[in-house]
């Protein structure tokens, strides 16, 4: 069954990045569908306009699982910018790429991270 | 690595008696059982010996056994073939045909198939444990009903439905029964006579014979429309050349489990009630399904916040297969609607892990299962959002 996912989508697989809580988070990002069964949070700290920590948890495949782990790698030391433009497609082609029924479903690591930069800038709109 | 099947509900392996039975058919008794030279008697020798052996572990006569290319092949001749048959019907009120809202696709599209040609079917629910409501079933008969089918046993939840109960309300009303027994034959002893079943469904791969093999019993006097036709074959009920070294692996398996069910019942249901046990000793676990009224190598678990096909991967790491209810892991992306039937929320069955046992597992490897577990679900419980015990 393995045989499905790429080596680098196992590889995050088995031993994720950056997963967790970030306690203190300055804004956190959730997106997914129940029905699919992939749910997603993302956990981010923001020092001078960029990622400074970033954190997930994921229940779901482990397309889902793994998508979460790029998301972190790829936007930890971005700028606010730069992050909101990583898109679904980079996360997977990054993955080397996925099974095309879990694009739709499991590949939803960037919404939760634009979520979270939507979430952080609504509060800083609201505290000015 | 040291591999560890678990997932003999899906399919088993081939007996090494079943594959020495059923070499010689391949290379030597090569005829075709229509033909009247020494290869084809030598070939239809072989299908009517089979054909015994079948009927035997059913207690049936032999002419009451037709061979089919597999389950869902059996249960499509057996529904279509029972639906044709009273095609006129469909212009009555309904339903004319019952069935269970847990029933095998084979069973479950074959009626969704019938619908659109204008039979109204019922779905019959079931409880949390996944019986069927006796009670309920009377209550919908019509006197248009003209077939009940309804599995012996779930594939993915492992629950015994009271096969005697329906059976003994089909006969009072007149209606005829099929039931879908791939999962059970093998493992208890059924004889249709017994539960008043007119129509009954086996797959060979099931029950430790090759794949693309099975057999519909039919009651005799019964008569069903074909819905292959062709030269004849199968008392043109079934047509097409017979696979002769599939149903001589498919009569070996029947000798073989009619042989060994005592044996083998005892051997794996002292370990899946081991298992069962030990695992439900993790946080948050359960068991679903019926638990008494189940087949005998079937444990079926949810783990809260965890999800199965992550689960399924890191057990597939460590050398176990098993199977999961979780849409992640179907090509629909849609959680069971075995476990949605008795009462799962989307999330809850997505979490679900089936085990399986068959003959060659051992308390070993049943050990070895509940050792490294835990570890799997503390893992993938540390990564979910839906695990809140966390620090
Ligand atoms: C209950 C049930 N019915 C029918 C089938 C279909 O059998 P086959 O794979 O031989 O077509 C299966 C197996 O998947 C099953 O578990």
């Amino acid at each position: 069954m393995t045989g499905m996912y790429s080596e680098k989508v196992m590889e995050h697989f088995r031993k994720p990045k950056n997963m967790g809580k970030i306690e203190d988070a300055d804004a956190v990002g959730t997106v997914g569908n129940p029905v699919c069964g992939d749910l997603m949070t993302i956990y981010i700290k923001i020092k001078d306009n960029k990622i400074h920590d970033i954190k997930f948890q994921t229940f779901g495949c482990a397309a889902a699982i793994a998508t979460s782990s790029m998301i972190t790698e790829l936007a930890k030391g971005k700028t606010l910018d730069e992050a909101l433009k990583i898109t679904r497609d980079d996360v997977a082609n990054e993955l080397n790429g996925l099974p095309s029924i879990k694009m739709h479903c499991s590949n939803l690591a960037a919404d939760a991270l634009h979520k979270a930069i939507k979430n952080y800038l609504q509060k800083k709109e609201r505290e000015k | 690595m040291k591999k560890i099947y678990l997932d003999h509900a899906a399919t088993t392996p081939v007996d090494k008696k079943v594959v020495e039975a059923m070499l010689p058919y391949f290379y030597k008794h090569y005829g075709n059982a229509s033909s009247l030279h020494s290869f084809g008697r030598k070939a239809h020798e072989a299908l009517e010996e089979s054909r015994k052996k079948v009927a035997s572990l059913l207690n049936v006569k032999e002419k009451e056994i037709i061979f089919t290319a597999g389950g869902t092949e059996s249960d499509n001749i057996a529904i279509k073939g029972i639906a044709y048959k009273n095609r006129e019907k469909r212009y009555t009120k309904g339903p004319h045909i019952i069935t269970s809202s847990i029933e095998h696709p084979a069973v479950l599209e074959t009626c969704k198939h019938l619908e659109m040609q204008g039979y109204k079917i019922k779905y019959l629910p079931v409880d949390k444990h996944g019986i069927i409501n006796i009670d309920e079933l009377e209550k919908t008969i019509s006197k248009n009903t003209f077939l009940i089918t309804i599995m012996y046993a779930n594939n993915e939840i492992g629950t015994i439905q009271p096969i005697k109960e329906i059976g003994q309300i089909a006969r009072e009303n007149n209606i005829i029964f099929h039931t879908d027994a791939v999962q059970a034959i093998g493992k208890t002893p059924i004889d249709p006579n017994k539960i008043n079943v007119d129509l009954l469904s086996i797959s060979s791969h099931k029950m430790y014979g090759p794949k693309g093999v099975g057999a519909l019993y039919i009651r005799e006097g019964l008569s069903i429309q074909p819905i292959i036709h062709g030269g004849g074959h199968e008392r043109g009920i079934r047509s097409s050349t017979e696979n002769i070294p599939g149903i001589v692996g498919l009569g070996k398996a029947c000798e073989l489990a009619k042989k060994r069910m005592e044996k083998d019942t005892k051997h794996i249901k002292k370990m899946r009630d081991k298992l069962i046990k030990n695992i439900l000793e993790i946080e948050e676990s359960y068991l679903n399904g019926h638990p008494q009224k189940r087949l005998i190598n079937n444990a079926h678990f949810r783990f809260t916040g965890i999800e199965g096909e992550s689960l399924l991967l890191s057990l597939d790491d460590k050398g176990i297969a098993a199977s999961t209810g979780s849409a992640c892991s179907s090509k629909k992306l849609q959680p069971s609607h075995v476990l949605i039937a008795i009462g799962l929320t989307p999330i809850e069955a997505h979490g679900s892990l089936r085990l399986s046992l068959g003959r060659e597992n051992t308390q070993e490897e049943i050990s070895y299962v509940t050792d490294v577990l835990p570890e799997i679900i503390n893992r993938l419980r540390k990564i979910s959002p839906l695990w809140k015990k966390q620090e």
